[in-house]
């Protein structure tokens, strides 16, 4: 037996694998849809009417774009932070051992693998405690509480990779340490805190949870869709800003796919 | 004559672990110097600490009459091969070697001719442009040679640098590094763990084990002389021989080390010399390695190919002549 990879797969696979893919991709075709429809209080299909209007609508409304510019500064805000603190972080594990190494190490990954909730409460009891009071700021720090992880996840796992003699070996020829960081370390774990970055800020950009605990007046993107979504009035503005996010935020992450795709081979491994 | 590299009492802990334990040694300018030992000895330590990765616990470390001690790797006119080589993959071969020329500011035109020089003299004209992945094994040690020697270092360090190469490719490169030496008068110091690589190559040789210099001497000294039991046994495996044997044979209550090629082996049943018994032979080409029993001493000798051999198990009769059994220092 021989498992071709030119023969045919049965036809009732073909159509399952069709569904599957329609029930995932369907319900965003419908939100692409709905931008156009000329029904603004509730979404009727089919739509009775297409239009081009709601872009000019969601073009001049003042509180789409606020949200909007609060999204990315908070976004590529904490995506900064994240790769100066998630770089040093998988450095210190992957680099030297110490007391305590695998303790930090969980103890960095688990406000991803905690529910967000518990995040939120956490941080929002915290900054009461403290007298913080609630701005953009403590969103950012929210946020920068996951974003660390993927980072480091990301980091963490070239810095394995990386033989431990090339740094060395950089010393030797001559380098300190910052030459060998921004001569070797730097080209060498570029490629996955570029992909890290951009998830953080994708994570960033759509989080709901922390943020509506961590948040005061303020409103990004997702908060300010489901606020929209409470109140019928020119509905289908919500679904324009979608379609814009869906745009802006696939474009980096296809080309983020495409950069890494190949850029996988171990890293010094001398033989 | 001030040493290229010279170790007062050196030790270098890790814990409870005496990696280098109270090491003193001279290695003359313009040696191939070699460091010999089995794994865990402290050799490669030895190494590590003249390059600077590892600091002492106790003791002083001067390379040409300069302080060693807390002196970065970087600020040190020493560089290294490394064993698994550590090739930038990300450069190319001739920015690899350029490397150390690039990172003290030497222009790019000057750094790329001395670069491709470099490259000539291990053989590997024209091969600027590849990267590391694209190279074959004894290509990249060359590529890892030149980059260290571009630098001209005072003192270069080998680590074990030809054991992931096969057979043939060793023994070429054992031939290239020597003269590559001789025509640089560079200070090699070499780590291996390859007593005939040690052998062939150095002019002197350092024996390791658990973190002491055994012994130190010219590749002859330590082969026909050593001073000590792991010494005889570790460098081209000598018979070593219990103080009773040696005092039956040579008058003197002393350890002793008698080479497997000084044993002759006869067949006669008696006669002046040492009962044994044979109990294998092991073919190696050019010479036929016999395992005896003399009356519960092990011991091994090795006769030229197409020697008429006893066969397994027959009594043989063992001679040698007394110059060729050595008595060493060590302590009974």
């Amino acid at each position: 037996m021989r498992s071709d990879r030119g023969q045919r797969a049965p036809l009732g696979l073909k159509i399952a694998a069709a569904c599957g893919l329609l029930f995932l991709h369907l319900p965003i075709l419908l939100i692409f849809v709905y931008a156009f429809t000329t029904e603004e209080k509730s979404f009727v299909w089919p739509p009775p009417g297409l239009t081009t209007q709601w872009f000019a609508v969601t073009w001049n409304r003042p509180d789409v774009w606020e949200a909007l510019s609060l999204s990315v500064r908070v976004a590529a805000i904490s995506t900064t932070i994240a790769l100066v603190l998630g770089t040093l972080c998988a450095a210190a594990v992957s680099r030297t051992k110490f007391f305590g190494r695998e303790t930090i190490s969980l103890l960095v990954i688990l406000p991803i693998a905690l529910p967000g909730i518990i995040t939120g409460i956490a941080l929002r009891s915290a900054f009461s405690l403290a007298d913080i009071p609630f701005s953009f700021w403590t969103i950012v720090l929210g946020h920068a509480t996951f974003c660390v992880v993927v980072v480091y996840n990301n980091a963490v796992a070239r810095f394995r990779r990386t033989s431990g003699s090339m740094i060395e070996a950089s010393m030797d020829l001559g380098a300190d340490g910052f030459q060998t960081f921004r001569h070797i370390m730097l080209p060498n774990i570029a490629t996955a805190l570029l992909a890290g970055g951009m998830l953080a800020f994708a994570l960033s950009f759509d989080e709901v949870i922390v943020t509506t605990f961590t948040a005061g007046q303020q409103q990004t993107v997702p908060i300010w869709m489901l606020e929209e979504l409470i109140r019928p009035r020119q509905r289908p503005v919500t679904n324009v800003v979608a379609m814009v996010v869906v745009l802006v935020t696939l474009l980096p992450i296809l080309f983020a796919y495409y950069l890494t795709r190949d850029g996988d081979q171990i890293a010094g491994s001398g033989k | 004559m001030t040493p290229a590299v010279s170790f007062q009492k050196v030790s270098r802990h890790f814990g409870s672990i005496r990696a280098v334990d109270a090491v003193d040694l001279d290695i003359v300018p313009g040696e191939f110097f070699a460091m010999l030992g089995p794994s865990g000895s402290g050799k490669t330590t030895c190494l590590r600490l003249i390059a600077g990765f590892e600091q002492p616990t106790a003791g002083s470390i001067a390379i040409f009459g300069e302080r060693a001690e807390g002196v970065p790797p970087y600020r040190r006119n020493v560089n290294t091969v490394f064993q698994d080589y550590a090739l930038f993959p990300h450069l190319n071969v001739l920015d690899n070697v350029a490397y150390g020329l690039m990172v003290k500011r030497v222009g790019k035109a000057e750094r790329h001719k001395a670069a491709e020089e470099a490259l000539s003299l291990v053989r590997l004209p024209g091969y600027g442009a590849r990267r590391p992945g694209q190279l074959s094994g004894g290509q990249r040690q060359r590529v890892a040679l030149a980059r260290a020697l571009v630098n001209q270092p005072k003192v270069l360090l080998l680590d074990e640098p030809l054991g992931a190469l096969d057979l043939k490719l060793r023994e070429n490169m054992q031939e290239e590094l020597k003269s590559l030496q001789k025509a640089l008068g560079i200070t090699f110091v070499f780590v291996t763990h390859d007593q005939g690589e040690a052998l062939s190559m150095a002019d002197r040789v350092a024996v390791f084990n658990d973190g002491r210099i055994m012994q130190i001497g010219t590749p002859e000294d330590i082969y026909q002389r050593p001073s000590t039991r792991f010494v005889a046994d570790f460098v081209g495996s000598s018979n070593v021989l219990p103080p009773d044997f040696v005092q039956r044979h040579a008058g003197q209550r002393r350890w002793a080390s008698l080479r497997p090629e000084a044993i002759r082996v006869g067949r006669a049943a008696n006669g002046e010399g040492v009962a044994a018994r044979l109990v294998s032979s092991n073919y190696l080409g050019a010479t036929t390695r016999l395992a005896l029993d003399a009356d519960g001493l092990k011991l091994h000798a090795v006769v030229p190919a197409g020697a008429a051999l006893p066969a397994e198990g027959e009594a043989v009769l063992l001679t040698f002549n007394r110059e060729h059994l050595h008595l060493m220092d060590e302590a009974v």
